[in-house]
């Protein structure tokens, strides 16, 4: 569970969440959207306690991210995957060694188990066999997959994810909105997701969350949303020029 | 204008505040980690390659062109004064002191410390670093502190072995060139050096290879703005290196002066 308590967040003066509230129940996927640069992926920083809040609390599981000890830290992150918007693959190492990065550096899991467990986290991302590429030998969409592999195989309880389609063609973003959602299904896990993209947040998402000048300014499931007369989210939703978003927003 | 300068001057001093602040926390850190299980011997063994093992050769060639010039530097004044015996004495005494461990630590800099820079700037812009935190693992464990303890033990073997190749250098123009037998060139050299030569010499150079290590790392972790703000952190790295490492060596120097006049 995830519990977002009147979080703000500031930078050179710049307010950027301001009193955010936000909870997401055990085995959701909530979909956080909004314009670039609207404090989104600031906001998936704090629940992974990248970034601390100037006020407020973050808190999963119950457990206040702002104030773990170094040990209680890195438990909590034992638990929670992030897949960053680049994939944020480490160039000097191959795909078996990232997606395994995490088992080889906390666990004592024997060569040959990590290999089976590498390559069933490919499999089910669709991308068995690779293990010995680069990752300066994978295109976008590929590194965005071996990025999910990384986040599942050290079976998350949570997984966070940054603009999970940007930047890649529209059949690879939705082969990959198609793969959170089998993950979430077969893993049961709680996912949380920040994304512009509305068909993605559609397809993904349990709940749909609106992030605007720092605050939730409007939750439901996606067809509450789709349905919604806001005037703020009708115009995000439907990508419409016109409307009270402007260019300063 | 006026203003506009103190202004200027007001933000450059707190840029090399906050600068020193930051290198102090990161020493701090790195020194704790490095001393905290678990060892990552593994981190340590490909750090030293890159930065001890690799930098043998361009460490040779500046080393021997440094004692090819100091000994003809020398004898252009001491032949005047009829004491070429001792240009070995001279140069062994400048290389152990003070060019090996600087000259090596300049290199050093220039070669893995822009390298750390611009592999660790490189890491933060496209949250590679993130990645790590979010993975559980200290970015500082992972990355600075196989760096350091690489660093803290090659550079001093680095000066060791320029220390040597400069003497030979220097031994090659003044058998060659200058007519000293090779038995006198190394008698003199090795009755002139004492313990305490080569330890201050080599102290320094322990420090150089933290300084190089921790700077450049701490540039590398600060990187803001893509590949742009890469290339302005490399270079500021490897000034900012250089002028340390000039400051240590001028405070070391002084201290070893009067510790052990």
């Amino acid at each position: 569970m995830i519990e977002i308590q009147k979080l703000s967040k500031g930078f050179n003066n710049n307010l950027v969440l301001d009193g955010l509230n936000l909870h997401v129940s055990t085995g959701q996927t909530c979909v956080i959207i909004g314009r670039s640069g609207c404090g989104k992926s600031v906001l998936l920083k704090h629940i992974v306690g990248l970034l601390r809040p100037d006020s407020g609390r973050v808190l999963v599981d119950g457990k206040e991210v702002a104030v773990l000890g170094e040990l209680e830290l890195t438990a909590l992150r034992a638990k929670i995957s992030m897949v960053f918007q680049g994939g944020a693959l480490f160039d000097s190492m191959n795909v078996t060694e990232n997606v395994g990065f995490g088992l080889i550096e906390h666990t004592h899991i024997n060569r040959k188990e990590l290999l089976a467990r590498v390559e069933e986290s490919l499999f089910l991302v669709g991308l068995g066999g690779i293990g010995n590429l680069m990752p300066s030998e994978l295109s976008g969409g590929m590194k965005k997959r071996v990025a999910l592999a990384r986040a599942i195989c050290i079976r998350p309880e949570i997984i966070l994810y940054d603009e999970p389609t940007t930047g890649v063609d529209p059949i690879t973003a939705d082969s990959i909105n198609g793969l959170i959602r089998s993950l979430h299904d077969k893993l049961k896990v709680t996912s949380f997701a920040v994304t512009h993209d509305m068909k993605s947040a559609y397809r993904i998402a349990d709940k749909i969350a609106m992030l605007y000048k720092g605050k939730i300014i409007l939750e439901g499931t996606p067809s509450e949303i789709q349905r919604t007369t806001d005037p703020v989210v009708h115009q995000f939703i439907n990508g419409l020029a016109r409307g009270p978003i402007t260019e300063g927003d | 204008m006026l203003m506009l300068l103190f202004i200027d001057l007001g933000r450059k001093v707190l840029n090399f505040m906050y600068f020193i602040g930051g290198l102090t926390s990161l020493a701090a850190q790195t020194v704790y980690l490095t001393l905290k299980p678990p060892y990552k011997y593994e981190h340590i063994i490909v750090q030293s390659k890159n930065a001890g093992y690799d930098s043998f050769p361009i460490v040779s060639v500046v080393a021997l062109f440094i004692g090819f010039i100091f000994a003809l530097q020398s004898a252009y004044f001491m032949q005047r004064i009829g004491s070429e015996m001792y240009i070995a004495s001279l140069v062994a005494m400048a290389i152990v002191r003070e060019l090996g461990p600087v000259i090596t630590a300049l290199v050093v800099a220039g070669r893995v410390g822009a390298s750390n820079t611009a592999e660790l700037g490189s890491m933060q812009v496209t949250e590679q670093i993130d990645a790590l935190e979010t993975m559980a693992t200290n970015p500082v464990k992972y990355l600075v502190v196989p760096r350091f303890v690489a660093l803290s033990i090659m550079l001093p073997v680095l000066t060791l072995y320029a220390n040597i190749i400069g003497i030979i250098g220097s031994y090659l123009i003044c058998v060659w060139k200058l007519g000293i037998t090779g038995n006198m060139y190394m008698h003199i050299t090795f009755n002139s050096l004492l313990y305490k030569d080569l330890f201050t010499g080599l102290f320094k150079s322990w420090i150089f290879g933290m300084l190089i290590a921790l700077i450049s790392c701490h540039e590398g972790f600060n990187v803001t703005g893509g590949a742009e703000g890469v290339g302005k952190a490399t270079t500021r790295s490897v000034v900012f290196t250089f002028i340390m490492i000039i400051a240590a060596d001028c405070f070391f120097t002084a201290l070893f002066y009067f510790i052990f006049p």
